[in-house]
């Protein structure tokens, strides 16, 4: 595996050339990333969870929820998408509230009190006013993108 | 001496990290047995497995990559690490945090977000060790003569992402990102896609570089078309990220950079097929170097898993397939097929390389074995999660509950685990023998350098 041939120092670009689209690709990707952190980036419905809510995310991290579960399709599939479970119908707050309290066969029990479940629920019902997953009304645009309506 | 234990710090971080995958991948079988069986192995539910799972394949990933680095830089590349205090401080804190992290999880003390669960306080130590890895490379690599070749760029370039798109996973530590659902799921999911891009960088670079000391041709890594396909790398890296989040609610314009950005892997694609002529002569001259196979198999899953990832990163069919198995298939496919494949043959070329001969048989039967089973078993695992994934993309779209989706994927689940069982039997054929060399060689290099 030696080596057996000289190295051709001409063979590639020019080392400007390539600090130059090395730059130009990091500068592009700066603005990008600046206008996604401070930027508009989201829809009108993007609440933010304030209060009870914001608590309500800080457990939802705590209790390593998203191992089992999903936000817009995001986590983990042991157990269902999340993100809507607020307004589906046949489910929304008693019903999690019941989940949440007594667990179930395949979700743990984490003997959460009160003030915790409602913290929960809060959080879920400002992610379900955000949106829906999975997306129900959309259109497929010819070069194969979506558009949500 | 300073050479001597520069590669024992690397063969340290390689021993670490088989380690790191082969209890990667026990906790991966429970974790898959546990979808099949909820009540199976309850000392350690769901919730805290998945976690140790991935922690560890992930650890696999970077602590392989930097061992090769660490290993690669002095004894090929002529660019001597600036300081062996910097590569051991490096290695202590970063087995002192995976312990910390790994008992968390086991304790059921979390905080943090998906991949990242840990309470956020060890992000501050993990940043640590990659600014010390970082300041250690850029020293020693300018000491470089020549033009760079292309995998000095892809490994600088993973390092410098790894430390800006990890600070950026964690903004959500910030009220104001974190209580705005939509820019904390944008955020978190544009730094994991990038993160994930940045260790893609480090893991290539090691094989372009192994595919260069195999082949004995040094201008492979410095042509034109390597620099290129560097180049689009990058850019997947930095702008292909939303894939991962096309039913999010987001200003379309990301969605669209994403979509066009996604899509110039065709020429990945195409590259391949066009050249699979000169790569199939390749692969015959070299087939009896056992590290080679481990790139062969590399570069078929590519093949694959760039078709599924093709597909699924067009939003009409993204939308089907966001949420399912399909997904799951594609990272695993990716993660154990590509570049496990390739960190393997990493591992393996460094066993052979570093070892003194009279204490290290050659790979032989066992390791062999291990290597079909470990793909067979692979390719089945890859093709059912898809199946399932159609399945519940099926039933989804139909309006169908989950209780009787998981019900209708059950078969699936449990061909999914033992498959998964069949991966973790042919990696356990495949380093047992190499745990055994490199430990054997760590313990000679010490008494060298004890000497």
């Amino acid at each position: 595996m030696a080596s057996n041939e000289q190295i051709d120092i001409n063979a590639g670009f020019s080392k400007p050339l390539k600090i130059f689209i090395v730059t130009l690709t990091v500068v592009l990707f700066s603005g990008y990333t600046l206008w996604i952190d401070t930027g508009n980036i989201g829809s009108e419905k993007s609440h933010l969870a304030k209060g009870i809510a914001a608590e309500g995310k800080l457990l939802f991290q705590k209790y390593n929820c998203q191992a089992c579960h999903q936000i817009y399709g995001l986590g983990g599939y042991m157990g269902p998408d999340l993100t809507n479970v607020y307004s589906a119908p046949g489910k929304g707050p008693v019903y999690m509230a019941t989940l949440l309290k007594n667990g179930t066969y395949r979700m743990p029990n984490f003997n959460l009190d009160k003030h915790a479940i409602s913290a929960l629920i809060s959080y879920l019902a400002t992610v379900d006013s955000t949106g829906n997953s999975p997306l129900r009304n959309y259109k497929i645009s010819w070069y194969g993108s979506i558009e949500s309506q | 001496m300073a050479q001597l234990n520069h590669n024992k710090t690397a063969l340290c971080f390689i021993l670490l990290s088989l380690i790191s995958l082969l209890g990667g991948a026990l906790f991966g079988c429970i974790a898959a047995l546990q979808f099949v069986y909820p009540d199976f192995a309850q000392f350690l539910p769901f919730f805290k497995n998945r976690p140790l799972h991935v922690s560890l394949v992930i650890a696999w990933i970077f602590l392989s990559s930097i061992g090769g680095i660490y290993y690669y830089l002095p004894t090929y590349c002529k660019g001597l690490w600036q300081t062996f205090t910097m590569q051991k401080t490096h290695l202590i804190l970063f087995i002192i945090t995976g312990i910390c992290i790994l008992s968390c999880y086991c304790l059921g003390i979390f905080g943090g977000r998906e991949y990242w669960e840990y309470p956020p306080v060890f992000s501050l130590f993990i940043l640590v060790t990659w600014i010390i890895f970082a300041i250690n490379f850029f020293l020693s690599v300018r000491n470089i003569k020549g033009p760079w070749p292309v995998y000095i760029w892809m490994w600088a370039t993973g390092v410098v992402f790894f430390i800006i798109t990890f600070s950026e996973s964690n903004l959500w530590l910030l009220p104001a990102i974190r209580n705005d659902s939509i820019r904390d799921v944008t955020i978190q999911w544009k730094a994991y896609g990038s993160l994930i891009g940045s260790w893609n960088m480090l893991v290539y670079g090691t094989g372009i570089f192994l595919m260069e000391r195999i082949s004995g041709n040094p201008n492979l890594a410095r042509s034109k078309s390597s620099f290129l396909l560097y180049i689009l790398g990058l850019i997947n890296l930095l702008f292909g990220w939303a894939h991962h989040i096309y039913v999010v609610p987001i200003n379309p314009i990301i969605r669209t950079i994403s979509y066009l950005v996604s899509m110039s892997e065709w020429i990945l694609l195409f590259r391949i097929i066009y050249t699979w002529r000169e790569n199939v002569s390749k692969a015959q001259q070299h087939i009896w170097l056992f590290s080679f196979r481990f790139i062969l198999t590399s570069d078929v899953w590519v093949f694959l898993n760039i078709i599924l990832a093709l597909l699924i990163s067009i939003p009409a069919i993204n939308v089907y397939t966001h949420g399912t198995h399909i997904t799951v298939a594609h990272a695993m496919g990716s993660t154990i097929g590509i570049n496990t494949m390739i960190l393997l043959a990493s591992c393996f070329f460094i066993a052979k390389e570093s070892a003194k001969s009279e204490t290290v048989r050659d790979s032989g039967k066992q390791e062999f074995w291990g290597w079909v089973i470990l793909n067979v078993s692979l390719l089945f695992f890859w093709l059912i999660l898809i199946l399932a994934g159609v399945k519940k993309g099926v039933l989804t779209a139909q309006g169908i509950s989950f209780e009787e989706i998981m019900i209708a994927i059950n078969p699936y689940m449990k061909i999914f685990a033992f498959t998964g069982i069949g991966i973790f039997a042919g990696l356990c054929l495949l380093l047992g023998p190499l745990l055994i060399n490199l430990s054997k060689t760590l313990l000679i290099r010490h008494k060298d350098i004890n000497n």
